[in-house]
């Protein structure tokens, strides 16, 4: 599990004026998860799609398991599993069948049953296509994906539309193939997926990288520091701010002090109970990618923050 | 060229239409249906001619030997009119739209035996051709017998009359190898045109192209599928023909090649259409302006030989064209000549419509 599985850079996409991919750079170990965010539009699927060799790029190079998906592509598909951002197969075709059917043109033996309940789909094999829900039809994506034992996984946002017992579901799916060893890419709407599953994380907006890096590494640097919250007034805060070094904020009847260790949490404690004004209940607020997420992108739009490029 | 994956691919197909009733429809019930309205239309009372006889002479022995010398023609099927006037027959025939009438006068009996000259009168319709023209040569041989018999003659010259082919060819004999062309015509294209735009536009076939299933071993398989398609069609139809409606044709393996080589131009050409327009809905117009024209010019519904000449020119444009008229050649007049010949250019256009296909069909877009 040495090396790269996916290699890309400089990559650019353009449908006339628009630049959908404006010269991205990353690598994705083998092995590792891979999650790419970004609103809208920002040019996930397009990058995904490149990857997958189902579009050709404009300029940059790209190498998946040292191939060119454009050019090598038959080779490719043999060693890689995808499902597209909305999967769609034979209107009439039911899951098992499907799954039998992917399995002869992989020339692979298959077991439809233990494969549809992986991903939670035991229940449909015998129904048609066009009669399974928007969630189902993606579990039956996933499941095909799965059939070729494919070392580089594409899930282009593979847990939209899906409920939250079917969305851990394929989160566990998605940890037994990094258990595996396979590599993952992931484009998802839902930081916290991210956060539970990915190794990498980039975010993508308007067709650029703007942050990248390990979930830790992006709360940590881009995050505002941790903050005690108390259910309390302006007159805590006020005597607060007097007794320490600590930025203080009062807002909507709570009052939030930044830490940056347990032991500024215990300063606080300790002046609190000298102040006399009782003991309110508090929580711990800490940024999660969420909100760096939708910090990141506001500030693009606004032009502060400059981006990363490639970078 | 994997078989195993072409029969996969079969499997999902034949699967994917055994479960649309639509497609069900049109491809094998349809053509039954037209069979059974087209056969009904044009062979009611069996398949000759009808005249309808007002015989004013009833009880006289020569009237109804001269009806059964009518009958002994087999150019028409003789029916006796009750009740009418030999005045009022004129307007009587024409009041039941029927093409071809004969009165047997009062007294032809009497007549007949004192050698007295007598006249039957002969109404026909001239617009319709086929029953007026077999009235006339039916009723023209019985007087002749007539006449011979009571000159005591017998017939010297005669011709010795058969129709081209050695056999009398009725409508649902022609209609048989027209409809077969039918569906060869269009269960493939209307289909194909349809799944090829609608696979591309839902991304069926970037689906399909992240596995080694090949674009040749999907149009291989599509083309194995009509083929059995078109081959059940004409089964039934040929049986209805045969059973049902009385059609007589010659069942011959030379049949064959034109049931696979029909089916693979038009798979072909229903994905050529399906692949050079944009959009489900423009290749639906497309897949319409291409086989429209044939539908109706090509010989499915009624011989070439009876359009008027400009129609039959187009109709040598039409490929659909040289697939029924070989198969007309091969059923109906066992002539394997004409057949290899029109087999030859249904091949030839073939080759050059899938060559087209191919290039024109893509998985994956840039
Ligand atoms: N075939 C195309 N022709 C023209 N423009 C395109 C095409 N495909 C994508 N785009 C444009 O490229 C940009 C990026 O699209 P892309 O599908 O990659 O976004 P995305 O990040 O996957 O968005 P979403 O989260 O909505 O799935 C969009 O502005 C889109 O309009
Ligand atoms: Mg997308």
């Amino acid at each position: 599990m040495a090396g790269n599985a996916i290699e890309v850079s400089g990559l650019t996409k353009a449908y006339g004026p628009l630049r959908a991919v404006d010269g991205i750079e990353f690598t994705v170990p083998a092995g590792q998860v891979f999650a790419f965010l970004g609103p809208n539009g920002a040019g996930k699927t397009t990058t995904t799609e490149i990857l997958e060799g189902l579009r050709n790029r404009t300029s940059g190079n790209v190498r998946v398991l040292g191939l060119d998906p454009w050019k090598e592509g038959d080779e490719l598909h043999r060693r890689i599993g995808v499902i597209p951002q909305e999967f769609k197969f034979f209107e009439k075709i039911h899951p098992r069948e499907a799954i039998d059917y992917y399995g002869d043109l992989f020339d692979r033996p298959v077991d439809p049953e233990s494969l549809l309940k992986r991903v939670y789909l035991l229940d449909k094999a015998d129904s048609k296509f066009d009669t399974l829900s928007g969630g189902q039809k993606q579990k039956l994506g996933l499941a095909l994906s799965l059939v070729n034992n494919p070392e580089v996984c594409f899930l282009d946002e593979p847990t939209t539309g899906l409920d939250p017992q079917a969305r851990r579901a394929i989160w566990e799916v998605i940890r037994q193939l990094k258990a595996d060893g396979r590599t993952v890419f992931l484009t998802t709407h839902y930081l916290e997926e991210a956060q539970l599953l990915a190794d990498q994380v980039a975010i993508i907006h308007h067709g650029r990288i703007i942050v990248r890096g390990t979930p830790g590494e992006i709360v940590a640097s881009r995050g505002r520091p941790d903050r005690l919250r108390f259910e309390s007034g302006p007159e805590l805060a006020r005597y607060l701010a007097a007794h320490l070094p600590f930025a203080v904020t009062s807002e909507d009847g709570h009052v939030d002090v930044e830490i940056a260790t347990p032991a500024d949490a215990q300063r606080v404690f300790d002046t609190m109970s000298t102040s006399g004004l009782g003991t309110p209940r508090f929580t711990v607020q800490r940024d999660s990618l969420e909100e760096i997420f939708v910090r990141a992108v506001g500030q693009m739009d606004d032009g502060l923050l400059k981006s990363e490029g490639g970078a | 060229m994997r078989p195993r994956r072409i029969v996969s691919d079969f499997k999902v197909t034949a699967r994917g239409y055994l479960r649309n009733s639509a497609a069900i429809f049109f491809s094998l019930i349809f053509p039954v249906i037209l069979i059974g309205i087209f056969g009904l239309i044009f062979s009611s009372s069996g398949s000759l001619p009808t005249l309808y006889v007002l015989n004013a002479d009833h009880n006289s022995a020569a009237s109804r030997q001269f009806l059964a010398t009518l009958n002994a023609t087999h150019a028409v099927s003789v029916s006796l009119v009750n009740g009418e006037t030999p005045q009022g027959f004129s307007d009587y025939l024409q009041s039941q739209q029927y093409s071809a009438g004969l009165v047997i006068p009062a007294g032809f009996g009497t007549a007949y035996a004192a050698h007295d000259p007598v006249q039957l009168p002969l109404y026909v319709n001239p617009g319709d051709q086929a029953t007026s023209g077999a009235a006339e040569a039916a009723v023209g041989s019985a007087v002749t017998a007539f006449n011979l018999h009571a000159a005591n003659g017998s017939l010297i010259v005669s011709a010795a009359m058969s129709e081209i082919g050695g056999r009398t060819y009725t409508y649902v004999d022609y209609l048989v190898p027209g409809l077969i062309g039918f569906s060869i015509l269009t269960s493939p294209m209307f289909a194909m045109t349809e799944v090829t735009a609608t696979y591309r536009k839902e991304g069926l076939f970037r689906q399909l192209s992240l596995t080694p299933l090949t674009r040749a071993e999907w149009l291989t398989s599509k083309i194995m599928w009509y083929t059995a398609l078109t081959l059940a069609a004409a089964a039934i139809m040929i049986s209805m023909g045969y059973f049902l409606l009385g059609a007589r044709f010659i069942i011959s393996w030379e049949i064959l090649p034109f049931l696979l080589l029909g089916p693979f131009l038009f798979v072909s050409l229903g994905m050529l259409s399906g692949s050079i327009a944009k959009t489900p809905e423009t290749a639906a117009i497309v897949g319409n302006i291409i086989t429209f024209p044939m539908m109706f010019l090509a010989g499915t519904f009624f011989p070439v030989s009876s359009f008027p000449p400009f129609l039959q020119t187009i109709a040598h444009l039409l490929p659909l064209y040289y697939v029924i008229d070989g198969l007309s050649a091969v059923m109906l007049f066992g002539n394997n000549v004409r057949a290899l010949v029109d087999l030859v250019v249904v091949l030839v256009i073939a080759i050059v419509i899938f060559i087209g296909a191919v290039l024109a069909f893509r998985w994956r877009e840039e």
